[in-house]
């Protein structure tokens, strides 16, 4: 494929298509993982939240029939969802428990939870499946995709609305993109979203009108457990449809990345997880030339260290304008 | 009068088996503005806290307008409508004054915060006690005699009659301390009770009605204050007579050991902290460093101690330069430093006080030979200094976690002054400090100024500056604004005009 035919896929609708799905799996646990940081207590189990619920939900949808044999079809990629979600608000509250109650470090508590969900899932799939690299075996469900409908038809819009099939966007991307709008409006609107900042930035202060820190913190873990598993669940029912070994690779703690570079706010996390997933896709495109696949696969790391230089650039620029200022100002 | 609040009996054992009060009885009548005084450590902080559900007694009763009450947390004590405006403020940097003031209380409309309500509510309390605010301006913004201010709104939104002030006026100008006071009458006119922490006499005798002291756990005072002078106060605390006034010989100006010329610092933010400071210190002479904190007096000695680098500028130590060096090439030009932050810069807690009296020293004979170090040495040299600064511990193997704050100090005192400096750098040496080791600074640092050492002394206790200096330097967003002689006719209320940058001299920027 020549460079001419890349750079039209580039600028393309379906270029955009294939960056908001690549940025689903960034967004949903970026949003978590805001939540806990802004409340002071960062969950870098991220990653291994994603893992198990991804895990959770192939499996639970794909003994579904044998597990609730009364339960209709339709409703297999929703049991499997539920689990899901349900395995990464314990793993959250898990965290709670270890840090707040038996006072473990939580950077500590994080990395054992991700070496947990990565050993256990390999095992667990073993002893369901018989399989240790993917779930191809099981018939597990895929969670729908949602098609607008009449703008098929619109030759640039039916692609951008509805994706390059046509079939529209997993439920998930749009539940990522709804939760920015409603995480912004509960971080600077209500008066939980007041404490849960307050709590993270001057906990002496939360505590002493009253707000109970233990509980928001417990609250804001169970929520980042919640928001990442909906990430992980993207990936093995929606993105793809199988479980795989380590399938998340680091979109975890890529999300982390997205938290700090967004400024901790989620307009900013948006954007952020936006320039990876652009990356992300970019790379995937490039594949298709004679580029060698390890040099692609370096384009998002590359990204993100390419991000915290520019970012720190500008901020030693601005220092060093200041002083420059000030150097003028004071001169004899 | 009735009594608004009754303590009766409470004792306070900590777990580690201090204790903090002993059978101490307290009370407040309803409309009186009441100061509880002692110096550090001497329990009237673990007393307030209790009250306001911070701490749980061991044993002893609060009685709050006749009834008896269980304080288990601050949620119930404002409930019970005690509010406290802590000396370290309760206030998140990020937030507005009006989200400060409402925070846990929020108005609401529906599910939201009603930001409009909270800004009309706290623009009402402001215009009815008298305490100006701007409602919209960020906490980190504002300065912090404003940011007391929110305190005592906070208090007041929560429906507090009884405030409790944890030494309030320890981080305000004259001037600030002045507008307190007036706030506070108001707050007495409207039928508010206060109770007033403090260790400055002068304050107790100028707005109290009663006072309580105490000293070790008890109390050991409880007067109507027009009754007793500050010695007698002053007594009560620390059980014996303490002389409030130091006695120094005239000033002996020698040469020019430090100058500091067009000095300036940009913090990590890029904001300027420090512009063009020029100033000199002679042998012989104590200069005070005064100024509201936050004006650039911790960073102007981190400066010169080489804990932060310059910008721009030179710092010269018997004329040669050294800004920009490490802190131990400074200190080997002659500079010792009694840091601000005790716990951070000036001890490590966990080593013992003969490691913490060698940190500087402990790679040079006697103390290391060829390349070991010599415990018997070390050993010696700590009895020694404990002796001759009237250090108490258990030994030389003492923790130094396991010290009291003055006795913490008197480490730093004696590791700086037998290093045998020609320049003297301490910021803040008393802070937090009780009357017997703060007398105990004072006189070893005017000591060291007869011995013809030159001492800069930066400290937010206006009253030490004024008492200790002889010149003093003001400092106000980062620049000296004035360089005054100190002498009798130098009032604290001319000093508070350069301290609040209402006035400032114009030739000190040029001359050195």
């Amino acid at each position: 494929m020549s460079l001419e035919v890349v750079l039209q896929s580039i600028f393309s609708a379906a270029f955009i298509a294939t960056v908001i799905r690549v940025a689903t799996p960034l967004i949903l646990p970026a949003m978590g993982g805001l939540l806990s940081d802004l409340g002071g207590v960062i969950n870098i189990a991220l990653e291994g939240i994603m893992l198990a619920a991804a895990f959770t939900g192939v499996i639970v949808s794909g003994f579904a029939p044998q597990w609730f044999p009364g339960a209709p079809a339709w409703s297999y990629p929703w049991l499997g969802a539920l689990a899901g979600v349900l395995v990464g608000m314990a793993m959250g509250w898990l965290i709670a428990f270890f840090h707040l109650e038996l006072k473990t470090d939580i950077i500590l508590t994080g990395l054992a939870m991700n070496i947990l969900a990565s050993g256990a899932t390999v095992f667990l799939m073993f002893s369901f499946t018989g399989d240790k690299g993917s779930t191809s075996t099981l018939a597990s469900a895929r969670l729908p995709s949602l098609q607008i409908p009449f703008v098929n038809n619109v030759p640039v819009l039916g692609t951008l609305l509805n994706g390059e099939n046509g079939t529209g966007y997993n439920i998930m991307s749009y539940l990522a993109f709804a939760l920015v709008a409603v995480i912004w409006i509960f971080l600077y609107r209500t008066p939980a979203g007041a404490h849960l900042r307050a709590t993270g930035e001057m906990p002496d202060a939360a505590q002493s009108v009253g707000i109970d820190i233990r509980r928001v913190r417990y609250q804001a873990l169970v929520a980042s457990g919640f928001c990442a598993a909906l990430g992980g669940l993207y990936l093995s029912m929606g993105y793809l449809s199988i479980f795989q070994a380590n399938m998340t690779a680091g979109r975890g703690f890529i999300a982390l990345a997205v938290i700090f570079l967004g400024n901790r706010n989620p307009i900013g996390a948006l954007i952020a997880a936006l320039i990876f997933g652009t990356a992300s896709a970019l790379g995937t495109r490039l594949g298709t030339m004679a580029i060698p696949p390890q040099f692609v696969e370096m384009i998002p790391p590359a990204v993100t260290i390419a991000a915290l230089i520019i970012y720190n650039i500008r901020r030693r620029a601005r220092i060093n304008a200041a002083a420059r200022r000030f150097q003028e100002q004071t001169a004899p | 009068m009735a009594a608004l609040v009754e303590m009766k009996q409470i004792t306070k054992v900590y777990p580690n088996g201090v204790v903090a009060n002993k059978g101490v009885d307290f009370s407040v009548e309803q409309g009186e503005i009441h100061a509880l005084v002692g110096e550090n450590g001497a329990g009237k902080s673990t007393l307030m806290k209790i009250l306001y559900g911070l701490e749980a007694p061991t044993h002893g009763e609060i009685w709050l307008r006749g009834r008896r009450v269980e304080i288990p947390n601050p949620h119930r004590a404002i409930e019970l409508g005690i509010g406290m405006v802590h000396q370290n403020f309760m206030l998140v940097p990020s937030f507005t004054i009006a989200e400060n003031i409402v925070l846990g209380s929020e108005p609401r409309k529906g599910r939201f915060i009603d930001r409009a309500q909270a800004i009309a509510v706290t623009e009402e309390l402001s215009k009815t006690y008298g305490l100006q605010v701007d409602p919209t301006a960020r906490i980190e913004a504002t300065p912090v005699g404003m940011r007391q201010r929110v305190e005592i709104l906070k208090t007041l939104y929560r429906g507090a009659d009884l405030l409790i002030l944890d030494e309030p006026t320890a981080v305000l100008t004259p001037q600030e301390t002045d507008e307190l006071f007036m706030a506070i009458r108001t707050l007495v006119n409207q039928g508010k009770t206060v109770i007033f922490i403090t260790h400055k006499l002068v304050e107790v005798k100028e707005i109290s009605d009663r006072v309580t002291v105490m000293r070790h756990g008890e109390v050991t005072g409880r007067v109507a204050t027009r009754d007793v002078t500050e010695a007698d106060i002053a007594r009560m605390m620390v059980g014996r007579a303490v002389f409030l006034q130091i006695d120094k010989p005239p000033v002996q100006r020698g040469r020019v050991v430090a100058e500091v010329r067009n000095l300036g610092y940009v913090a990590e933010t890029g904001r300027p902290v420090l512009r063009n400071v020029n100033f000199s210190v002679h042998a012989g002479e104590i200069l005070g460093v005064a100024g509201v904190e936050g004006n650039g007096q911790t960073e102007l000695v981190e400066v010169m101690t080489g804990l932060r680098p310059a910008t721009t500028g030179e710092i010269l130590v018997d004329g040669k330069p050294v800004q920009r060096q490490s802190p131990r090439r400074i200190r080997l030009s002659g500079v010792a430093h009694i840091p601000e932050d005790r716990l951070t810069n000036g001890v490590a807690l966990d080593a013992t006080i003969a490691e913490n009296l060698v940190v500087d020293r402990y790679n040079r004979p006697p103390f290391t030979q060829r390349g070991v170090l010599s415990p018997q040495v070390i050993r010696k040299h700590a009895e020694t200094l404990m002796q001759q600064f009237d250090i108490r511990a258990a030994g030389p193997d003492a923790l130094m976690r396991s010290l009291s704050g003055g006795n913490m100090q008197k480490v730093i005192v004696a590791r700086e002054f037998s290093a045998e400096p020609v320049l003297l750098i301490a910021a803040q040496p008393t802070r937090g400090v009780d009357i017997g080791a703060t007398e105990f600074v004072h006189t070893q640092l005017v000591t060291k100024r007869n011995e013809g050492k030159a001492v800069l002394l930066v400290s937010a206790d206006l009253a030490e500056v004024m008492s200790l200096a002889d010149r003093i330097a003001v400092m106000y967003k980062g620049e000296i604004v004035a360089i005054l002689d100190n002498g009798p006719e130098l009032t604290e209320e001319e000093i508070g005009l350069y301290m609040l940058g209402v006035r400032r001299q114009e030739v000190v920027t040029k001359a050195a």
